[in-house]
């Protein structure tokens, strides 16, 4: 069995969450990459070095230059011939994309997948992770997406696969890409950061924000939100930590003010520590926080930043 | 134009949901049922289209069982003019509900389908991108801004760096996320004058689709508990914790 993992990437800087999605690929069989869009050579010839990758196709410009779903669909189904199963990370893109392939190969997708049973069965959470369902495929082809705090990634050196250019896709021209606004961080990735401080709605304003990024500044740490928070303004919707956000599992997960709805826990739950920073002492994060402080953030969270500073 | 919205019954999103003993599921019995909440804001942002002069007429959809009429209504008291309700008992999967869709669309013959994102009890995030595959649409998914752009669709989506913006050729799929608006409460008038809106009911057989599904659940458990921690007196003492005790910085 061949596998084709749909690699993400960052101006040509592979993601963790893309090694992670190798090593659940690496459960089911051979392990082809594809890197699409702008900076895709350079994804590349970064997936080439993955130890355990035994090919990398790359396709830069054209039609998926801008890696818009319906293009990039349509050059995956053109390959899906030669796989017996399509994965990519459960990231923005790949939730974008792989639906589309598995209906255009008229299969169901699987979603977030946490857990590979066998090449027909997989683990994936429901209902904001409250349960855990191992389902069994009957379709010929997998098409997945998988949940990267759920596997191990693989590591960046090693490999050293063969990489060819891809097909040219073709463009079925149903939409165009006008632009796009990315936030610019010279913080770690949230999704592979080792720590995370999270604010929520009790941060009260955008300005605020800094005193979590003064303490994410010490500990080398990446900055989330709750959605109160990122729907109030104070912080960009790529900061989301949820259900419906970012999934998020580092060694230290700070939240700062945030209740802990069961919709925020979904994201962050299976953090190895949990740090809970609240005036409520009957804050439902609490109940999942290994170290509670009940304090009022505005006082804490400068002693913290003093305090990591000794 | 004619906008769809398709509805999905869930489990309210404040109920803790509690996985069966028998592990074949999760109690859903005497438990709060309410409107996707994205799909809320789904039929918000075809009921704005509306009072823009930009949609004509809403058309809600919801698959599911008969009691799924329920959210159909909630959305006729929202604004939309009448609803299908495509009944059926079981498990409908996303590639199913995106097959029962494509064949209302087809004889519809909407400009736009607003969906939600995700349903937050299956968490599939896939129905919308299913529908644009099988009728060969463009779309704009995790939508957080829509806008009529001549005989295009401006679509700002949310993506995992910040926001890109696309433009559709219309017929189009569009699916929301949380920033796109915030969902209206219908008024009491509007609620009595949805009762009297009307609701046609079909079966996915009448629409020949078939809707086996493709996934056979084997177990549903619950995940590992997260045991509660202590509280600690002093920031100095969270600290020494973490530093000594946890040993994470
Ligand atoms: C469809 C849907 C999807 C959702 N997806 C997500 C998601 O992905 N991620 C997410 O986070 N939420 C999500 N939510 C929202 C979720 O239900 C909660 O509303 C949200 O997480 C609450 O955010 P919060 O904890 O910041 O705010 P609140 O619940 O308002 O909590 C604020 C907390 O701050 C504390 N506080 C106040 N002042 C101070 C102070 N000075 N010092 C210390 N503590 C203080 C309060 O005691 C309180 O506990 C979703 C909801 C829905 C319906
Ligand atoms: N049974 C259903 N009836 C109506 N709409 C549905 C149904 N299932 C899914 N949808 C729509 O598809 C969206 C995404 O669902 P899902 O792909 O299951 O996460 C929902 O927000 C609804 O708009």
């Amino acid at each position: 069995m061949t596998v084709l993992v749909l690699a993400d990437h960052k101006d040509g800087a592979l993601t963790q969450p893309t090694r992670s999605t190798v090593a659940a690929a690496q459960k089911l069989g051979d392990v082809h990459v594809i890197a699409v869009g702008e900076g895709a050579a350079a994804a590349g010839a970064a997936a080439a070095k993955l130890p355990g990758v035994a090919k990398v196709l790359t396709a830069e410009g054209g039609a998926v230059a801008h890696g818009l779903a319906e293009p990039v669909a349509a050059l995956l189904v053109s390959l899906a011939g030669s796989y017996s199963h399509l994965l990519a990370p459960a990231s923005a893109a790949g939730k974008n994309v792989m639906p589309r392939v598995a209906a255009l190969l008229d299969v169901q997708v699987l979603s977030d997948v946490c857990g590979v049973v066998d090449a027909d069965t997989f683990v994936r959470p429901i209902y904001a992770g409250n349960a855990l369902a191992t389902v069994k495929s009957a379709d010929a082809k997998k098409v997945m997406t998988v949940r990267a705090t759920s596997f191990d990634p693989v590591p960046a050196e090693g490999g050293n696969a063969p990489v060819e250019a891809a097909p040219a896709a073709a463009d079925p021209g149903l939409s165009t890409f006008l632009g796009a606004e990315i936030v610019k961080s010279e913080r770690p990735e949230l999704t592979a950061a080792r720590v995370v401080i999270s604010g929520g709605r009790a941060m009260a304003s955008a300005e605020n924000f800094a005193i979590l990024e003064k303490v994410a500044d010490i500990l080398g740490a990446a900055v989330g939100a709750s959605r109160a928070a990122v729907d109030a303004g104070y912080a960009p919707n790529d900061m989301q930590v949820g259900q419906t956000g970012k999934i998020v599992a580092p060694e230290l997960y700070i939240a700062v003010g945030i209740s802990g709805a069961i919709q925020h826990l979904a994201g962050m739950k299976d953090s190895k520590v949990i740090v809970a920073i609240n005036k409520d002492e009957e804050a439902p994060i609490f109940q999942v926080a290994d170290y509670g402080l009940v304090a009022d953030l505005f006082k804490a969270v400068p002693e913290l930043e003093a305090e990591l500073s000794k | 134009m004619k906008v769809l919205v398709p509805v999905k019954r869930v489990v309210d999103y404040n109920v803790k949901v509690r996985v069966k003993a028998d592990g074949t599921g999760v109690e859903t019995a005497n438990v709060k049922m309410s409107m996707n909440p994205f799909d809320e804001i789904a039929v918000e942002e075809a009921v704005r289209l509306k009072e823009k002069g930009v949609a004509t007429e809403i058309v809600a959809i919801s698959a599911g069982p008969s009691a799924a009429q329920e959210q159909i209504r909630t959305a006729l008291a929202m604004g939309a003019d009448r609803g299908i309700l495509v009944e059926h008992d079981g498990v409908l999967e996303p590639l199913a509900v995106a097959k029962i869709l494509k064949a209302i669309v087809e004889k519809e013959g909407p400009a736009l389908v607003i969906l939600g994102k995700q349903a937050i009890d299956d968490d599939m995030s896939a129905t919308g991108q299913m529908l644009a595959a099988l009728l060969g649409w463009g779309q704009g998914t995790f939508a957080s801004k829509v806008e009529k752009d001549g005989e295009a669709l401006k679509v700002t989506r949310e993506i995992d760096g910040g926001l890109e913006t696309v433009s559709l050729k219309l017929p189009a799929i569009v699916t929301t996320d949380l920033r796109l608006n915030e969902p209206r409460y219908a008024s009491l008038p509007n609620i009595m004058k949805a009762r009297k809106k009307p609701i046609e009911t079909v079966k996915p057989a009448d629409l020949g689709v078939d809707v086996t599904p493709r996934l056979t659940v084997l177990k549903v458990e619950e995940p590992a508990k997260r045991q509660a921690g202590k509280k600690v007196g002093s920031v100095q003492e969270l600290v020494e914790k973490l530093r000594n005790e946890a040993k994470v910085i």
